[in-house]
């Protein structure tokens, strides 16, 4: 985890809304003294070829994250919920619709 | 970071969770998934990681000057326009890649310092000079083609945002290759000097081109750890074939004789024999001693030291040094206190 060096400038997150409908999606990062030019630096570095309509940019130190590891005990609770989704449930395939 | 201080480790428990660790490690490369920033990884893994993606993003960025130094002399506003695009993008490889050399925990800067310093290398290529406008289209056919050769595979690397940045940029390399060809094109249908250009400018990057791919198998002792950790996932000399067999139909189509006399195709093998390039020479180059090296960083280290005012500046402005700061509340933009942890 890399404390910022002095002197540098912030590190962002950039989000790209590819087109109308779709979500934000996380693209990389960069940095910019500030929120104004992160826009400006992010529409130069990942949007050169029309990849968006909107860009979200976040200073990478206002994230907060789980961990990544995947026994992480912060997605137990889901893990054990096969009753959550739609193949659990045994329907006679002559049944249309479902 | 947890509030809480961690438990005390009894002696010995410390070494059989690092044991447990890179087991797990081991079973996510083993099952083709990937690495990302946060997981737990071994250092040699991580070593490897930040000297290979620095490397790559040095030499995106030292790529810029052989092209850029033609900007201004391009022969039309649609070359120019073109060649602008190029070396644009270019800067973007380099900063996607600088920004997945960061999640590993190395800084921007300390990688800048890297480069001019001459700790960290760049691609020998660069260190070639250009010398007539048909090196713009020689290398974008010849030189941007055994880059994607050679990233192509990398969007399938082990670390997550090495990957994701190869993807991007294999994205944006199609439109490199193929510009540079037609400008070949081009000049083949033009006149007879022209055509001596394009051959002349063929000869001087055919064989750095092939060196491109890092010395023979035998004499790259670190492929094989890095092959099973799947940061790589062909050999230098398997890329080099691949390239060369994808090479030879264009050179013909283009109508250029490539400078190897022992370029035969072989029947047997399904494949093309080809000499080997000046290994000594490559060597050279990687220690310091091509035509451009100092050029090159010279340049870089100019670029940089000129700019810092900008940088300054720059943060002197956000931090509200010289503005109103009314309704400005942020106040830690200088940096000093800030602590960035990199999370995505
Ligand atoms: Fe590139
Ligand atoms: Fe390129």
């Amino acid at each position: 985890m890399t404390g910022q060096v002095r002197g540098e400038w912030p590190l962002y997150e950039v989000f790209v809304r590819g087109k109308r409908g779709l979500n934000h999606v996380h693209v990389g990062s960069l940095h910019a003294p500030d929120d104004q030019l992160a826009l400006r630096h992010a529409r130069d570095v990942y949007t050169r070829r029309n990849e968006g309509v909107s860009i979200w940019v976040v200073r990478s130190s206002a994230i907060t994250a789980s961990s990544p590891d995947e026994k992480d005990p912060l997605f137990a609770p889901s893990g054990d919920k096969v009753y959550r989704h739609p193949t659990f449930y045994d329907i006679p395939a002559d049944v249309p619709h479902m | 970071m947890p509030a809480v201080a961690e438990p005390e480790l009894e002696p010995g428990a410390e070494a059989q969770l690092e044991t447990q660790l890179e087991a797990q490690f081991e079973a996510t490369i083993g099952r083709k998934d990937r690495i990302e920033p946060r997981d737990w990884m071994p250092e040699a893994y991580r070593r490897t990681l930040v000297r290979q993606v620095a490397q790559h993003a040095h030499s995106e960025i030292i790529g810029m000057q052989p092209e850029g130094a033609w900007i201004g002399r391009a022969p039309s506003l649609r070359r120019k326009a073109i060649l602008l695009a190029k070396v644009q993008d270019e800067a973007g490889h380099g900063l996607y890649l600088y920004s997945a050399a960061e999640t590993l925990g190395v800084s921007r800067q300390e990688l800048t310092e890297m480069l001019i310093s001459g700790r960290q290398k760049y691609s020998s290529i660069f260190n070639y000079p250009t010398l007539s406008y048909a090196d713009m289209g020689t290398i974008g056919w010849l030189v941007d083609g055994a880059a994607i050769c050679n990233q192509v595979p990398l969007c399938r690397t082990s670390f997550g945002p090495y990957g994701r940045a190869m993807i991007r940029i294999c994205k944006e390399e199609s439109f490199h290759q193929r510009q540079g060809y037609e400008l070949l094109m081009t000049m083949m249908r033009g006149t007879d000097e022209q055509r001596a250009m394009v051959q002349e400018s063929v000869d001087r990057f055919w064989w750095p081109s092939l060196m491109m791919f890092g010395p023979p198998d035998d004499e790259s002792p670190n492929t094989a750890r890095s092959m099973a950790w799947g940061v790589k996932t062909h050999t230098n000399d398997e890329l080099r074939q691949r390239f060369v067999d994808m090479t030879v139909p264009q050179a013909k189509a283009l109508g250029v004789t490539l400078p190897d006399p022992g370029l035969v195709w072989n029947e047997e093998r399904g494949a093309h024999d080809f000499g080997q390039p000046d290994w000594d020479e490559f060597w050279e180059v990687v220690k310091g001693n091509g035509p451009c090296n100092a050029q090159r960083v010279a340049h870089r280290k100019k670029a940089w030291d000129d700019g810092a005012w900008v940088r300054e500046a720059a943060l002197a402005f956000a931090a509200g040094d010289c503005r109103d700061t009314s309704g400005d509340t942020s106040g830690d933009t200088s940096g000093e206190t800030s602590n960035e942890t990199r999370t995505v």
